[in-house]
């Protein structure tokens, strides 16, 4: 019931730039889609590990500028894929191995600062990444012969991408390594007693993360075909942190809801409203104070409340005193 | 051969010496009661001989291997298991993803992403084995946060046994539970089978006394009397500074 669930719902998603008459909103699609990639990675580590991340638009920056530079440098399009997410993995080893030297504040302290970096080099580092002028790409690829050049192509490539995450993801929770995560993130020293290696749960779950957000970021470039220092910014990982607390975090859909906020009313409220970071800042608020958990699992308590609250009650049956005290 | 021998352990926290020069020795089998006034070290000597803390001086045998240096995750696979005097669980999943996280810990399972845990009969219908040893296996699907604490005690016990330990240290398992409870508790930790040697801290000392065959008396950090039940409540050290006399 479930998988077929999620089958009409990869129908209709597939559908939109049939139902969507401007190209303008097939693009917003888009830009959700590779969005909820990036905030389905950062999940990993904030939802299900316990780990909050501050310095993951650094990783996503990384796989980004390694394909602009190959691209430019006269790349395939699939060594160039390969080329950024293989360094961004690089890239992820050496954040684990510093950051999870940390916990807590610690390591979100530690993943501000190796953010940062990667932001000072994107800024600085003039004949690699052409500073704040960003790099320019010539174009999106053609697997199989099918251009991306257009919004829909480019949507529906997306789509297959964010199905994969989103397959991946689930049944990267569901299995005995999510399990321990999970536990890692409960009850880390409990877990330690249990024989489990926390670290290296830690680790890997920091790679996996990075995975999904390099792929993401190459993404990114494809779909703007051009990436500047402002991708790596603090901004942009608070953003992603936003979007995976605003829906949910240590669930499957919330980060997914949690960027499609985030992107429309970036995309959409910024057209009609000035000042749309006050939209989006008394959003948050509203979603803190009413579901604290998320949207995803706060509307599914609220259903179940309301579900409750509608249920007939069974009538109390009254007492006659001779039965009172029978037994 | 000793099931676990703890020679000369020292452990200091910072100015704050914790264990001095501790030296015990547990036979296979053993019911090794260890009991103190609280900051006596007892807790410590715990986490010292589970490694998750190191000790200044002294070693740690299990079986006549030297384990001092072993990382506290490799010796769960060695045979020792732990419970902890404030129990700490897996509040939000069930009884059952409890002790299956317990049974996970020792297989190369747990390094698995790709296989669904839900899928994995052999260990979940073991886990259901470990839960109706303790008499829960009613409330296997269960939330552990909807339990009592004498359950959620059970559970925890339930989860060092399920490892098939060799050598199970209880850290105050009494602590906290009604009469009932304890009865419980007590009925299941003196059903451990024989192959298990335990060594038990408590405080309550009408039950410990029964269960246990050795005892040792530690106090500031030190051993300062071994011997068995008769011996050690007899001892003018322990009336003096135990229990007060």
């Amino acid at each position: 019931m479930r998988r077929l669930g999620l089958a009409a719902a990869f129908v209709v998603l597939a559908a939109v730039p049939f139902f969507v008459s401007s190209t303008y909103y097939v693009n917003v699609a888009s830009q959700i889609l590779l969005y909820a990639i990036f905030a389905l990675g950062v999940n990993v580590l904030v939802g299900y590990a316990g780990l909050v991340t501050l310095g993951h638009a650094g990783l996503f920056g990384i796989a980004a500028y390694t394909a602009a530079r190959m691209l430019n440098d006269g790349h395939g399009h699939l060594s160039v894929v390969t080329g950024a997410v293989t360094l961004t993995l690089v890239a992820a080893v050496v954040f684990a191995v510093l950051a999870l030297r940390g916990t807590g504040l610690g390591f979100v302290m530690i993943t501000v600062a190796l953010g940062q970096i990667v932001w000072g080099v994107a800024y600085r580092w003039l004949s690699i990444t052409n500073g704040d002028n960003g790099i320019t790409i010539k174009g999106r690829p053609s697997p199989f012969g099918l251009s991306l050049a257009s919004p829909a192509a480019f949507y529906w490539a997306t789509l297959v991408v964010f199905a994969a995450a989103l397959v991946t993801m689930a049944v990267f929770v569901a299995s005995p390594f999510g399990a321990s995560l999970r536990g890692t993130r409960d009850q880390p020293r409990r877990m330690n007693a249990l024989g489990y290696h926390v670290w290296m749960i830690r680790f890997l779950a920091i790679l996996f993360s990075a995975f999904w957000s390099g792929v993401a970021g190459i993404l990114y470039l494809y779909y703007n075909q051009f990436v500047s220092p402002h991708a790596v910014a603090l901004t942009a990982s608070a953003e992603a942190l936003l979007m995976v607390i605003s829906g949910g975090t240590g669930t499957l859909l919330g980060p997914v809801v949690g960027a499609a906020l985030v992107v429309i009313v970036k995309n959409v409220a910024s057209a009609y409203i000035e000042r749309w970071n006050f939209v989006l800042g008394a959003i948050f608020v509203a979603i803190v104070v009413c579901m604290p958990e998320g949207l995803v699992p706060g509307t599914v308590r609220l259903t179940r409340w309301v579900a409750a609250s509608l249920r007939p009650r069974p009538a109390a049956r009254v007492v006659s005193p001779g039965e009172e005290g029978g037994r | 051969m000793s099931a676990l021998a703890v020679q000369g352990l020292d452990k200091s926290f910072g100015g704050l010496r914790v264990t001095s020069a501790v030296t015990l020795s547990v036979e296979p089998g053993e019911r090794r009661l260890i009991i103190g006034p609280n900051g006596a070290g007892k807790t410590t000597l715990f986490n010292l001989i589970t490694g998750e803390l190191k000790p200044d001086r002294g070693s740690i045998t299990l079986f006549d291997q030297d384990i001092t240096r072993v990382p506290s995750r490799r010796r769960p696979h060695l045979g020792i298991a732990r419970t902890y005097q404030i129990i700490t669980l897996f509040a939000g999943e069930t009884l059952l993803r409890n002790v299956t996280l317990s049974l996970l810990g020792l297989r190369a399972l747990r390094w698995n992403p790709f296989v669904q845990l839900a899928r994995q009969a052999a260990v979940l219908d073991r886990a259901r084995e470990v839960l109706a040893s303790v008499a829960l296996d009613h409330l296997a699907d269960r939330p552990l946060a909807q339990t009592s604490y004498g359950e959620r005690r059970r559970v925890e016990i339930a989860m060092a046994l399920a490892q098939h330990p060799r050598v199970l240290l209880l850290d105050e398992p009494f602590a906290g539970l009604s009469v009932e409870e304890r009865r419980d508790v007590l009925r299941l930790v003196t059903g451990i089978p024989r192959d298990v040697t335990i060594v038990m801290i408590e405080h309550d000392m009408d039950v410990a006394l029964d269960f246990a065959e050795r005892i040792s008396v530690l106090h500031f950090g030190q051993v300062i009397v071994e011997g068995t039940r008769s011996e050690v409540v007899e001892h003018p050290r322990t009336r003096e500074i135990y229990l007060g006399e």
